[in-house]
């Protein structure tokens, strides 16, 4: 590792752990982070950044290590001593009040006294201060719910500096910005700097990090693995420190035996209520006996395009023809509709989506299925029909316990995957849609599962995989496709690519 | 002429009597509901107050004692829902109900065992109720004229001070409240005891004020014209002030138009003129006339995010 | 809700979580009750005595009992099929009421012209139709408007209210009669009390308010059971309940169960009407709904939104309304409102309360294992 030289450290962390249960989330991380100057932390979806900074910020505690905030040692133990100290933090989701204006956010609990007219003036005169001396203009009496997302975060990071912080954390700052508005951030965020302020910036944006910070953080897995100048390195460096060298799950899979084309999407778009564009003019064409992996970091558009290929969300345009019936706008389809036309589907969210945790895992395993033979015969659920059919797929599919009448809450992670999967592939589906197969899934799970996939994919199904997992899409898919900001940026075939290129397209770096 | 002007007199002087007690529980209805907590209790509260108020007069002599304790027996009731929502996350809703449940039932059972009236207070005179303050017997106590001043009062706290814009936070997005350092739960416990003291203002005033003691179910569904009210104004002071007195002009009117024809119409049933608020608060929550749009974390226990 | 709070103490076992907390709940409550009874003056096991005797102390209090908790069932049963389709109806005081409307003008109308094994049933389907179409309102409403459904059948309680009064003294009073009351029923249109059925089958028992309607509740407890867990529509109710994004991807249409579970919901409560209306009074009255409505809630609290445990809470109801009534004649200084009272705290500490004595239990727990 190349050693920094050493100038004023505005925080330093050292060896800090934190665990959720089971899950080891930061390993030892010492980490120094200089004064006046924009240091980004970078890394994959679960590397541990945001725990970190979250830690930093008071809002979770540290299972053990030291905090030295200017060189002393402090106890975090609340966001409003965070605050005392000077740390100060933007949310990837605002803390803002959408009926208020840009002025009462900003007192909410910094009002300077018992009556409001006070403080609201004297807030006044300082957001006039703040605006001038860092470019970060906006409507004081605006109404947060009139304003645009960009500013929005302008107000978060006024907020922030309204209460004299004088150390800044960014979560994520520009995954909710168009590029305009993340270009006016980078440039506020300069002349925070040349103030003096400290800037955090969390991030899997590459482009990002080489646009804007003077030092950088690689983490991956709970670790900081490598700290850099900017100037020192580059995208390609970085997208290989971040992702990894790693060992791929050897699957022994055959060639694909393709058959004919059993879903097609043309043109599809979709947008989301706040009139953002969740998916953008989306192509794609899924054969029988082939398994299509998309690649992307999580919100850049899978979930939707799960939802719309699913048929729980009709496209806004464009159209999609799964086994003949055309779909579109005018023509929405249902996910009941699916199933009869052979669509099967692993959600994303097995907890909220795939399965009811109230329910008994057998009532879980026909979840979609319930109105069908052999579950109901005369309009009656047949309920050992139900239990048999469960305890099949527990014994086909090695889901422990075999107790069909268990909770499915009770089950692990990797056992109520199997369930799901086991509802979704038993019934031969056309086409299977899974989404983050094996997410919470324990390793010996995560083999099996992805079998079942290949197994599917050689009996003539055609597998549509979403995973923020590289290796996963490397391992499994027999050709990529790489989302990003609701469109598919490049087609790659998993023999002739490697994981810091696939990083490099889904940070949108090469954004075709 | 003159029988018009006694007529609108008598009907304006009608109009202010049923209106105080709405316009006193929706105000505290208002701070309760701002704060994100849904009172369905209201009614409850009154009816407790109200027995208390009429109770404590008749056992001591003294009206304000029995303001007193109306406020103390409102507050207490408020504090138990606020146990219920805010400190063990319970059903708010279903919170409500049973206080409302428990205050039908027990201001008899206390009635009955205190005063052996099948439920009613003994008849209060003199100095057990609340005076007229400038018009001779016109029943223009000093509850009234607190009515009138809560809602000024209301409007200030809740848009001109500290107090009101965290108020209004709690609301609408706790964990920004939370992210700021406030407690949620101390702020919207503050909300219920405000909420509790306008109740018991109201029920004093109905069981000490406009009449001379306690009946059961005296409250006979007020309270939940005054949460009808709050949603007839959105939620803001002034509107709802505004439907509290339609909701008690339409209440004269209802008792004024027993048996009258009005020309074209022919006879209006009473009761469709009783109802009205009721079918006035569906029709706008259902957005055919406006859209009322409830504090957004209405309802909502706060669990903070870890 | 799937977040688990991070505490020190465990959860508690399966068994403790089903059994034992609720009857701590229920415990609590009567403790309360105990408290209050003591600060009237009286001694709260002799009280207890006498409400037990009063419920079940012969078949004439007996029957009384049965026939209150049939009306707890249909309520009981109004609220938990709701409660599992995640709605929360409190308008079964204005479903049993307008219910009650339906199969009185059903009687009315065509009580001298068909014969009885016809008119009961049509009656009791207008029952269930017009206590279906009073919720239906509100869930309309809520699936397609936004409003709240909590809000709306409050209001719509109201407004039921005011329309049977506008009936009652307007339209179907009897002719000539000073109580808002219509003309009785025909008696064809009576349901057989039970006295009457059981005697004809050689079993003598004492008279009382209780009939065949009885048989009508512990069949919707069997339907609701059926419907719920045994249909595929009442599987997707259940998982709109529980996940509403489940739901959706399981095909289910929300808007569509919603109307559903709140017309089942309706209906049930409209059963009220046929107990009260053809089983006792003969006529259409007002006020019969009495608390009934409300008092569901606490029956689908306390019996866990199952068809069994409503039954057994309904029994307990009911036993609880009819010993307060002979408690309330025993003992002048209590009134029967005491019942009120109980309904009030039982859905205070099963409901709202109820997670205050989960730490407690924990804490014995912990300490035990």
């Amino acid at each position: 590792m190349q050693a920094l030289t050493p100038t004023a450290a505005a925080i330093e962390l050292r060896e800090i752990e934190k665990s959720f249960g089971t899950v080891h989330a930061v390993r030892g991380v010492s980490l120094r982070i200089e004064k006046g100057a924009i240091t980004g932390i970078v890394g994959e979806n679960g590397a541990g950044k945001s725990t970190l900074m979250s830690i930093l910020y008071g809002l979770y505690r540290a299972d053990a290590g030291e905090i030295r905030v200017d060189g002393r040692p402090v106890a975090m133990a609340s966001s409003r001593e965070a605050l005392g100290h000077g740390i100060g933090m933007v949310h990837q989701h605002f803390m803002l009040v959408d009926t208020f204006t840009v002025l009462e956010n900003l007192v909410l609990g910094a009002e300077g006294g018992p009556l409001l007219a006070g403080g609201l003036e004297a807030a006044r005169a300082e957001l006039a201060r703040l605006a001038r001396e860092y470019g970060l203009s906006v409507d004081p009496d605006a109404r947060i719910a009139d304003l645009s997302v960009g500013e929005q975060q302008r107000v978060e990071i006024l907020k922030v500096l309204f209460r004299g912080a004088r150390i800044l954390i960014l979560d994520e700052p520009s995954a909710v910005l168009t590029p305009q508005e993340t270009d006016r951030l980078f440039g506020v965020l300069a002349s925070l700097r040349e103030r003096g302020v400290t800037v955090v910036l969390i991030t899997h944006k590459l482009r990002e990090i080489v646009a804007v910070t003077d030092h950088v953080c690689v983490m991956r897995r709970g670790r900081v693995v490598a700290e850099r100048r900017t100037a020192d390195t580059n995208v390609e460096e970085l997208a290989e420190l971040m992702v990894g060298r790693k060992v791929r799950l050897d699957l022994d899979k055959i060639p694909p035996r393709l058959g004919e084309v059993l879903l097609r999407a043309e043109h599809l778009s979709l947008v989301d209520g706040r009139g953002v564009r969740r998916l953008d003019d989306v192509g794609i064409e899924l054969r029988a006996g082939e398994i299509v992996g998309i690649a992307g970091v999580s919100g850049n558009g899978q979930s939707e395009l799960l939802q719309v290929l699913s048929g729980i969300r009709a496209p806004d345009g464009g159209r999609l023809t799964v086994c003949g019936r055309v779909i579109d706008a005018d023509h929405p389809g249902d996910p009941a509709e699916m199933r009869d036309l052979g669509v099967a589907h692993v959600p994303e969210d097995r907890l909220r989506q795939g399965m009811v945790a109230a329910f008994e895992a057998s009532e879980t395993s026909i979840l979609g299925y319930q109105g069908r033979a052999p579950f109901t015969s005369y309009y009656l659920l047949d309920g050992p029909a139900v239990v048999a059919h469960c305890a099949d797929l527990m014994e086909r599919y090695d889901v422990r316990p075999r107790l069909p009448t268990l909770g499915s809450s009770l089950f692990s992670g990797g056992n109520q995957q199997k369930l799901v999967l086991a509802r979704e592939i038993a019934r031969q589906p056309r086409v299977l849609l899974v989404g983050q197969p094996t997410r919470g899934v324990d390793i010996g799970a995560i083999e099996f599962i992805r079998r079942e996939l290949v197994k599917a994919r050689d009996a003539g199904c055609a597998v549509l995989v979403v995973s923020v997992e590289l290796e996963e899409i490397l391992s499994l898919s027999d050709r990529i496709l790489v989302m990003f900001a609701g469109r598919i940026v490049g087609e790659v075939e998993p023999g002739e690519t490697n994981e810091p290129a696939l990083g490099l397209l889904m940070a949108g770096a090469a954004a075709a | 002429m003159d029988e018009a002007l006694t007529f609108f007199l008598l009907t304006l002087a009608s109009m202010a009597r049923v209106a105080t007690p709405l316009v006193l529980c929706a105000m505290g209805g208002l701070f309760a509901e701002k704060s994100g907590i849904v009172d369905i209790g209201l009614e409850g509260k009154m009816l407790m107050a109200a027995f208390f108020a009429a109770a404590s007069a008749a056992v001591t002599g003294s009206a304000w004692a029995g303001v007193g304790a109306a406020i103390l027996a409102a507050v207490a009731l408020a504090v138990l829902h606020g146990l219920a929502c805010i400190t063990y996350r319970g059903n708010q809703v279903v919170s409500g109900v049973a206080i409302n449940i428990l205050a039908a039932g027990l201001t008899v059972v206390l009635g009955t065992a205190w005063f052996a009236r099948g439920g009613q207070t003994p008849p209060l005179t003199g100095s057990q109720r609340l005076p007229s303050l400038f018009l001779p017997n016109a029943g223009d106590n000093i509850l009234v004229y607190a009515a009138l001043l809560s809602v000024p009062l209301t409007w200030w706290i809740v848009e001109r001070t500290r107090f009101g814009l965290r108020l209004r936070a709690v609301g609408e997005m706790p964990f920004a409240v939370d992210a700021a350092g406030i407690s949620v739960a101390w702020l919207r416990y503050r909300a219920m005891l405000i909420c509790g003291l306008f109740a018991g203002l109201a029920g004093a005033y109905l069981s000490i004020g406009q009449n001379a003691g306690f009946s059961r179910d005296m409250t006979a569904g007020q309270g939940f014209i005054a949460l009808a009210a709050i949603i007839f104004g959105k939620w803001r002071p002034l509107p709802t002030f505004g439907a509290c007195l339609i909701f008690g002009l339409l209440d004269a009117m209802a008792i004024r138009l027993q048996g009258v024809r009005v020309p074209g119409l022919g006879e209006v049933p009473v009761q469709l003129i009783l109802a009205m608020p009721y079918l006035l608060a569906v029709f706008l929550l259902a957005g055919f006339i406006g859209r009322a749009v409830a504090p957004k974390a209405s309802g909502v226990p706060y669990v903070k995010e870890h | 809700m799937t977040v688990r709070r991070r505490t020190a103490l465990g959860p508690l076992p399966a068994w403790a979580e089903i059994v034992v907390l609720p009857l701590v709940n229920i415990a609590l409550a009567f403790v309360v009750v105990g408290v209050i009874v003591a600060i009237i003056g009286i001694d709260p096991f002799h009280a207890l005595r006498l409400l037990v005797l009063g419920a079940i102390g012969s078949s004439e209090s007996i029957g009384y009992t049965l026939y209150y908790a049939t009306n707890f069932m249909f309520t009981g049963l109004a609220v938990a099929v709701a409660f599992h389709a995640g709605l929360f109806n409190i308008g079964g005081e204005g479903q049993a009421y307008i219910g009650g409307l339906g199969c009185g003008l059903a009687v009315l109308a065509l009580g001298d012209v068909v014969p009885g094994w016809f008119l009961v049933p049509l009656a009791i389907a207008a029952a269930a139709l017009f206590g279906a179409g009073w919720a239906a309102v509100p869930a309309w409403l809520q699936a397609w408007r936004g409003s709240h459904i909590v809000i709306t059948t409050i209001m719509f309680n109201f407004i039921a209210s005011a329309l049977m009064v506008y009936l009652m003294v307007n339209v179907l009073i009897a002719p000539g009669s000073m109580t808002p009351a219509s003309r009785a029923f025909a008696a064809s249109g009576w349901i057989p009390s039970m006295h009457d059925v059981l005697r004809a089958a050689g079993i003598p028992i004492a008279a009382s308010a209780l009939n065949l309607s009885i048989v009508l509740a512990l069949l919707c407890c069997f339907a609701v059971w059926v419907f719920l867990w045994h249909t595929p529509g009442g599987y997707a109710l259940r998982t709109m309940g529980h996940s509403p994004e489940a739901a959706v991807y399981a095909g289910t249409n929300l808007k569509r169960t919603t109307m559903v579970a709140m017309c089942f919901s309706g209906a049930l409560a409209g059963f009220v009407g046929v107990n009260e209306l053809m089983g006792v009074h003969h006529r259409i009255v007002l006020d019969f709904p009495a608390g009934y409505g409300f008092a569901g809630i606490a029956v689908a609290l306390m019996g866990r939104n199952h068809p069994l445990g409503v039954m057994l809470a309904a029994l307990l109801f009911g036993a609880l309304q009819q010993g307060g009534t002979e408690l309330a004649f025993e003992i002048p200084s209590i009134t029967r409102e005491m019942v009120v009272v109980i309904q009030g705290l039982i859905i205070l500490f099963s409901g709202a309360l109820v997670h205050l004595p989960r730490p407690w239990l924990q804490y014995l727990f912990a300490s035990r294992y």
